[in-house]
């Protein structure tokens, strides 16, 4: 394997790619006790449309990628979520809504815990018996994240940003959609995107790289056929598509969400984008931030309020929300704001105090394993380092910064997000 | 790893954890009172007051700033629940200062920050700031209001409250919300003044630096702290056994989805118990883990719910199992986990089963060391509780346990209240 030494943050990592596409990552710490192994294919909630090179296209139910990384742990031999607990390993998974990832971490038993792992993802086994069963399992989970004020504050901001692209979809689909899922379904989505070639590997802990890939190199296929493609639907307009979405739920105080639409980064620059969209959060609304010392002092947020950038296939935005019994209130102050430093340009010191201590906080995250091995999946399926972030960080200047501000946080980019209490 | 308890004065500790494995260092100073409903209000107010200003940091834009200078340290004001005990706490995490940009030593500055807000607050006629002190009230009473967001920990918390009804255990840590609205900045100041004088106090330091520089960087910071206290102890009073009959109760709510809370006495023991390690057994083998009989039964078989699992408190002897289901199936789901619990009685578990439940609480001992944060926690624990076991000892204990004394640990265990979270009637 080829190695890379970050030197200004102390990590190490090892990389190679394998004959079927598969990239392999190890970042070894021999003194810590843990191991960590993430295995991710680049395909999430929003791959509803797909078709395999040539093909038709084929339309999936909302829901389904969630549906399959559940059924994913189904083996001839039962189910491989037990075996990993059976060995003393912490076993889960996610999906997301452009990655769904399987992972584990353990303190013993790893070689063994990693060819489960490998195993279990790439040799799918379905009866149309468990996924009945799974039905039930999965709509409790779909009822429990009705009921969940911050999933639905989230999807409203999405469907009022968005007209078309699939975020606006939950992730975990309805009662409904899942309904129509079948075993065949899910061996046709796990065909299409469950290719070694369009996942990758990411370890971290106390492991030896050459195992890693030697065991990986065993467990899968030796060869790959080609990933599908996927349309996340029309190209959107510039602006949002509702300036207003609300809901009534049975919550205490009302939870808001703001959010701005933006451009998707283009190729090669997602990281970027996200360094330069995440210190403009921090300097426009973010606890250093005049504003939020105003918004705090008024009481019209409190420390529940957040601001961050996110990007997926065809979407970027920023969104900053949490309590407030006035969230247009909020917003008009936001708008404000932008529309002052648009005009006046950034406070200096700010800015700098800012790029510190946004930077402090990237390099503290580095100490959790799953934190690296899910971002270092990320930026691999980006085209990109993850490690390389303080030369990026480098890179980007205030007036960046401030160019950033005055084409993103506008009017008619804005969507305000509002769940209420019930009877209110 | 290397750990050292300094008894810096009479109820004052120091427990520094040695390592280089992280990038940053994490400080927290905690001070430990019995949880009351006379104090608890204005316990748990008092840290956020305290992060609004100083006098070297008059408000939220100085303290920021000061943060910001220090490469982001992130302050955290805890409220934490151990048992019958309410701890407040700053927990300081901060780059190591081997990552510094500048390479200046981090360690110093944050204790000092940390001394500064906690020690020095800004205040009005001698005492807190009034605006301070009504804007975190609010905030506050609205955390308190907001747990009903979250329906899981909510139905656990109205579970205790009902199940605990005249324990100090069943009050909220947070304290009333009312209460802390009206907070008068007088009886506050007057909370604070007593908490410093007599509260138990423990610093916890996780990082590279050695024992000698944190010592110093304490009692620099925070030698107002560092006159000795009286020692109370403190204590959690354990129940045994219900008092009677099963207590049923239902609360409704406009939601989707039903929850069904159970919870249980353990028959006395608590951590101190001999029997403590195979509690922690018998709980992990019936419903905390993934391939323990409440996941594999309630889920996996009948597929009644996304979630089951079962929790000990192990400064209370209490057991709370929790689920997720539809209302028509709360019958159903409660005879499914009440079943599971009469083959644990039974020691109808197999030997794999046993192995994984142990299996599990090691791995977590061991990886938990991975984790600045859990180390924090794990160590701030065992000083609330006065005792000094590290993780392998803890570990070397649960290997021990035989399945008999897991049997007679889960014979022990009896049901004490049911509740239920339902939807509004139509």
């Amino acid at each position: 394997m080829e190695q890379k030494y970050y030197e200004s943050l102390g990590e190490r990592v090892c990389h190679t790619a394998l004959e079927n596409g598969l990239h392999i990552y190890v970042d070894a710490r021999p003194d810590y006790a843990k191991q960590f192994a993430f295995f991710c294919t680049h395909y999430g909630g929003m791959n509803m449309r797909f078709r395999h090179p040539g093909g038709d296209w084929q339309d999936t139910p909302a829901g389904v990628a969630h549906f399959l990384e559940h059924k994913m742990f189904d083996t001839k031999d039962g189910n491989a979520l037990q075996l990993l607990a059976a060995n003393g390993a912490q076993p889960n998974a996610f999906t997301a809504s452009s990655i769904t990832g399987y992972f584990f971490s353990s303190t013993q038993g790893f070689e063994e815990n990693l060819r489960t792992l490998l195993g279990f993802v790439s040799q799918p086994y379905f009866t149309q018996e468990s996924v009945d069963k799974e039905q039930g399992i999965i709509g409790q989970e779909i009822r429990m994240g009705d009921d969940d004020p911050d999933t639905e504050v989230f999807y409203g901001l999405m469907r009022g940003l968005y007209e078309h692209n699939p975020i606006r979809v939950n992730i975990a689909g309805t009662v409904e959609s899942i309904a129509e899922i079948t075993a065949d379904t899910l061996y046709a989505c796990h065909r299409a995107f469950y290719n070694p070639n369009n996942m990758v590997l990411w370890v971290a802990g106390s492991v030896d790289p050459e195992q890693v890939a030697r065991i990986a190199r065993e467990v899968l296929p030796p060869a790959a056929g080609p990933a599908a493609e996927t349309d996340f639907g029309p190209a959107e307009a510039p602006r949002a598509f509702a300036p207003l979405v609300e809901k009534e739920m049975a919550v205490s105080a009302p939870l808001f969400q703001l959010g701005f639409k933006g451009e998707p980064p283009e190729a090669g620059d997602s990281q970027r984008q996200y360094l330069l969209g995440s210190l403009v959060c921090d300097v426009l609304a973010g606890p250093s931030s005049p504003l939020y010392a105003r918004l705090y002092e008024e009481g019209l947020i409190n420390n529940s309020f957040q601001a961050g950038y996110e990007s997926e296939p065809r979407c970027a935005f920023l969104s900053m929300g949490g309590e407030s019994r006035h969230p247009e209130k909020v917003r008009d102050m936001v708008l404000a704001e932008a529309a002052r430093v648009s005009r006046e340009g950034l406070d200096g010191a700010l800015w700098e105090r800012q790029k510190k201590a946004r930077y402090g906080s990237m390099v503290c995250k580095l100490n959790s394993l799953e934190n690296l091995c899910i971002e270092g999946a990320q930026a691999h399926f980006d085209g990109e380092d993850f490690l390389d972030f303080p030369a990026r960080f480098r890179s980007i200047s205030k007036g960046d910064a401030e160019a950033f501000l005055r084409a993103w946080c506008t009017p008619e980019r804005a969507c305000l997000s509002v769940i209420r209490p019930k009877g209110e | 790893m290397d750990v050292t308890h300094t008894q810096l004065a009479q109820g004052v500790e120091l427990i520094s954890v040695s390592t280089d494995k992280f990038k940053t260092g994490t400080l927290s100073v905690s001070l430990t009172a019995p949880l009351r409903r006379e104090t608890a209000t204005a316990n748990a107010l008092l840290l956020d007051v305290l992060y609004r200003g100083s006098e070297k940091y008059p408000d939220i834009q100085a303290i920021s700033a000061a943060e910001d200078e220090l490469y982001g340290l992130s302050l955290t004001p805890m409220v934490r629940q151990r048992g019958e005990a309410q701890c407040v706490s700053f927990v300081g995490s901060f780059i190591d200062d081997k990552f510094a940009l500048d390479g200046a030593p981090v360690l110093e500055g944050a204790a000092a920050f940390m001394g500064e807000l906690l020690l020095r607050p800004a205040t009005e006629r001698g005492v807190f700031r009034a605006d301070y002190v009504k804007s975190e009230g609010v905030n506050l009473a609205d955390l308190i209001r907001s747990q009903v967001n979250d329906k899981r920990s909510w139905s656990m918390r109205r579970l205790t409250e009902v199940m605990c009804e005249g324990e100090p255990y069943a009050l909220d840590k947070f304290g009333d919300p009312e209460e802390a609205e009206q907070m008068d900045p007088a009886v506050l100041w007057d909370r604070y003044q007593a908490l410093l004088k007599e509260a138990g106090v423990i610093f916890c330091y996780v990082g590279s630096a050695p024992l000698g520089r944190v010592e110093r960087a304490v009692r620099d910071a925070f030698a107002p702290l560092l006159a000795p206290r009286p020692r109370t102890a403190l204590e959690h009073t354990v129940i045994p056994a219900p008092k009677g009959e099963v207590r049923e109760h239902t609360d409704r709510l406009d939601v989707a989805q039903g929850k069904l809370a159970l919870g249980l006495r353990c028959g006395g023991i608590d951590l101190h118990s001999p029997e403590y390690p195979a509690l922690l057994v018998c709980n992990a083998v019936y419903g905390g883990t993934p391939n323990a009989k409440l996941f594999m039964n309630v889920r996996e078989k009948l597929s009644l719910c996304y979630f089951a699992s079962s929790m000990v408190n192990k400064y209370k002897g209490v057991m709370v199992v929790c689920s997720g289901v539809e209302f028509s199936n709360f019958q159903v789901a409660k005879e499914e986990i009440l079943a599971q619990l009469d083959k644990m009685r039974a020691g109808e578990f197999t030997d794999a089963e046993l192995h994984a439940g142990k299996q599990a609480l090691t791995s977590g001992y061991r990886a938990l060391l991975d984790s600045q944060k859990q180390v924090e926690d794990f160590w701030f624990s065992q000083a609330v509780a006065g005792v000094d076991e590290p993780p392998e000892g803890l570990s070397r204990r649960v290997e021990a346990v035989t399945r008999e004394q897991v049997a007679a640990c889960a014979r022990k265990l009896a049901l004490d209240t049911v509740y239920y979270l339902a939807g509004k009637e139509d």
